[in-house]
């Protein structure tokens, strides 16, 4: 039950007391194996209802086998997978009560867009007036109203991806799976549908999985980001206490860019960073003096500095390169660490002046820096 | 005004601007010798090998037989004439509905069995494969004895039910109908399957998830989503059992008795032993015009249809 606690407890949203025992998706102690490879290993969730919770990772991370899983399309060989207070681990996908958007769409092609839509209502043996009403209304929905008839192989791919979430939909489902639902779009309308289709799910109330490699997809969409890494939960919770707290290395990474600086603990809250001192928010860390830690810096929390070299939380450097683009600008710091040049981008425009071989130091501030395991 | 030296747009000779990437089209080149070569020569391979005969054999058919197992260029309808009567009309249109019900039985089995084998992990299916193609292997002759020792009496399939218990006597299953069919299946089912393949290999698996994800049991799906877009190569692979039976003639002649035999088996029967060329030539006219209006007439309506849909 420990690691279930723990599960749920980085899972769930910021508690919401309308959520019962019963309501949305549980799962308990996941794992599937292909061969020797775990692809899912012991996850256990909590996905409110009503919430859209995006499974985030790098490919090969198991959060599509995951997706099928829950979808019913494989079966786990391990643990409970419980919808809306029922067990439903032994039960086939046809036998669930989801809704899912695949990567590929998968639109009949042998069906117009009515008959796309349709065809779990026909399967249910709807009556044909009925199952017309209802494509009507999901049609205008998705914002395809009198294209029903258009065969799907006529259709642009937004077009395409609105008639795979409207026959999703179709019969109402308590569970929406979105398997990575914007792959298959180009950059601009992808950016567009996310908005659209967060509103759509929000107007629904209608409980959601997403399986996305895209950081940005899922801080634009999720109530709930849930990072995974070698078919382990790597941390899951609201997307920016994800950007701005990652518990790891891997978790800060993969959350947007990072400066990642090795320091040692010399004191309560002060941890050195090469020669200087730098303060960091009380708390921040349980380790012991002496010990070696990894500190995060977002390059939009650290700023470029001309005065106050000297000074706690600044470190000293040559700036190597710099990128303006314009709106933002970011200047590749060398300060004498190893490794990489730190990349710092905050405190507005300050900087402006600076030029590549200028000595400059970089602030920290402690709030910007977040000790995470290696 | 800056100094820097930057290239104008491209523009074409007239002045215009350059056209779009998606309507620009390279110049074709001009097709060299051996290019055409490789048209013209399977092209008069085939008339000499296929049309030249063809029309050989149209000749031969209104040829005279002479006694003694000859036969001399003349102008004579006697074969087509002999063709037309009772018994061989019988025979042919016998010969078509054996080989319907062949390639309707072939094909009913060959595309479940194909969907699955598509369906399995490489692991599994690459040996069933190569089982498949061994069978190719094995000559027409060699599984039609075998077929006749499977259900003949002495060493056949009855002895194990006999031996299981539910028949109470072995008993000779040949020669009859059921064994010229059982065999024909046999021959055609891994042609069925070659051809079956690639085309219910292509079919997306998420097609068939969505399906099950919007509540379609397995074999809704497949009544519902794989048959409809497996239609065409499902008619391609009844067609190709259909033309490949109606020529087959050493099965129905080794696991039939003559009232079982096919026109294929009358034709080497006419032209081997009984020595009339010009009879079995007229024959074999018409088992190629059956073939080729089957072919044509089922090519036909499916393309009928397949236009009526698409509108």
């Amino acid at each position: 039950m420990s690691a279930l606690a723990t599960g749920v407890a980085t899972a769930a949203a910021p508690a919401d007391p309308a959520v019962g025992d019963a309501g949305g998706l549980l799962l308990e102690g996941i794992e599937k194996r292909f061969g020797a490879v775990r692809a899912v290993d012991g996850v256990s969730l909590r996905i409110p209802s009503g919430k859209l919770v995006s499974f985030l990772g790098p490919s090969g991370c198991g959060k599509t086998t995951l997706l099928r899983l829950i979808a019913g399309l494989d079966t786990p060989d391990a643990g409970r997978i419980v919808l809306d207070g029922e067990d439903v681990t032994a039960r086939p996908a046809h036998r669930r009560d989801i809704g899912m958007v695949f990567q590929s769409l998968a639109l009949f092609p042998h069906l117009d867009v009515n008959r796309n839509i349709g065809y779990s209502l026909k399967l249910r043996h709807t009556a044909k007036a009925v199952i017309a009403e209802r494509v009507e209304e999901l049609l205008a929905l998705v914002d395809l109203d009198g294209l029903g008839e258009r065969s799907v192989r006529k259709l642009s791919g937004g077009q395409r991806q609105r008639v795979a979430i409207a026959r999703a939909l179709a019969r109402d489902p308590s569970l929406f799976l979105l398997d990575e639902p914007m792959s298959a779009l180009d950059a601009n309308l992808r950016e567009a549908l996310q908005v659209e289709l967060r509103l759509l799910q929000q107007r629904l109330g209608i409980t959601t999985v997403m399986v996305t490699h895209d950081q940005r997809e899922a801080m634009t969409m999720s109530d709930v980001v849930v990072l995974l890494n070698a078919g382990k939960v790597e941390q899951a919770g609201p997307p920016l206490e994800l950007f701005r707290k990652p518990r790891s290395a891997f978790a800060a990474r993969f959350m947007g860019p990072t400066n990642l600086l090795e320091a040692r603990v010399v004191g309560r809250d002060v941890v050195r960073v090469g020669i200087r001192d730098v303060h960091l928010e009380p708390g921040a860390h349980d380790k012991v003096v002496g010990a070696e830690v990894l500190l995060s810096v977002r390059p939009g929390d650290a700023a470029v500095v001309t005065e106050g070299l000297d000074d706690d939380d600044t470190l000293r450097g040559e700036v190597v390169f710099v990128r303006d683009l314009g709106g933002t600008s970011e200047c590749y710091v060398d300060c004498g660490l190893g490794g990489e040049p730190l990349v710092a981008s905050g405190g507005g425009r300050v900087h402006q002046g600076v030029r590549q071989g200028d000595r400059v130091g970089v602030h920290l501030p402690a709030t910007a820096c977040v000790v995470v395991e290696p | 005004m800056t100094d820097l030296d930057i290239a104008p747009a491209p523009t074409t000779r007239e002045g215009e601007p350059a056209p779009n990437d998606d309507e620009w089209e390279a110049p074709r080149p001009r097709p060299r010798w051996g290019q055409r070569a490789l048209v013209w020569v399977p092209a008069l391979v085939l008339v000499a090998f296929f049309v030249v005969p063809f029309g050989l054999m149209l000749a031969t058919s209104f040829y005279r037989r002479v006694s003694g197992g000859f036969y001399e260029p003349a102008f004579t309808t006697d074969s087509w004439a002999r063709l037309a009567s009772d018994f061989y009309v019988g025979r042919t249109l016998y010969s078509v509905r054996v080989c319907l019900l062949v390639a309707a039985l072939t094909t009913a089995v060959a595309f479940p069995f194909t969907w699955f084998l598509t369906r399995m992990r490489a692991r599994r299916q690459v040996p069933l494969l190569i089982m498949i193609l061994a069978a190719l292997t094995l000559s027409e002759v060699i599984v039609a004895f075998s077929w006749n020792l499977i259900l003949g009496r002495a060493s056949g399939i009855t002895n194990v039910l006999v031996w299981v218990g539910v028949m109470s006597e072995p008993k000779a299953l040949t020669p009859g109908l059921g064994a010229v069919v059982a065999g024909l299946a046999y021959i055609a089912f891994p042609y069925c399957v070659i051809t079956l393949f690639p085309s219910l290999k292509r079919i997306d698996r998420e097609l068939t998830d969505a399906a099950g994800t919007l509540g379609a049991s397995p074999s809704r799906t497949f009544r519902t989503i794989v048959v409809p877009l497996a239609r065409s190569s499902v008619l391609a692979a009844f067609l190709l059992v259909f033309v490949f039976t109606l020529g087959s003639y050493i099965v129905a002649q080794v696991l039939g008795r003559p009232e079982h035999w096919t026109l294929s088996v009358f034709i080497s029967d006419q032209a081997l032993f009984n020595a009339n060329v010009p009879f079995a030539a007229a024959m074999a006219m018409l088992l190629t015009v059956i073939s080729l209006t089957v072919v044509g007439g089922v090519s036909f309506a499916a393309s009928r249809r397949a236009r009526l849909e698409s509108v």
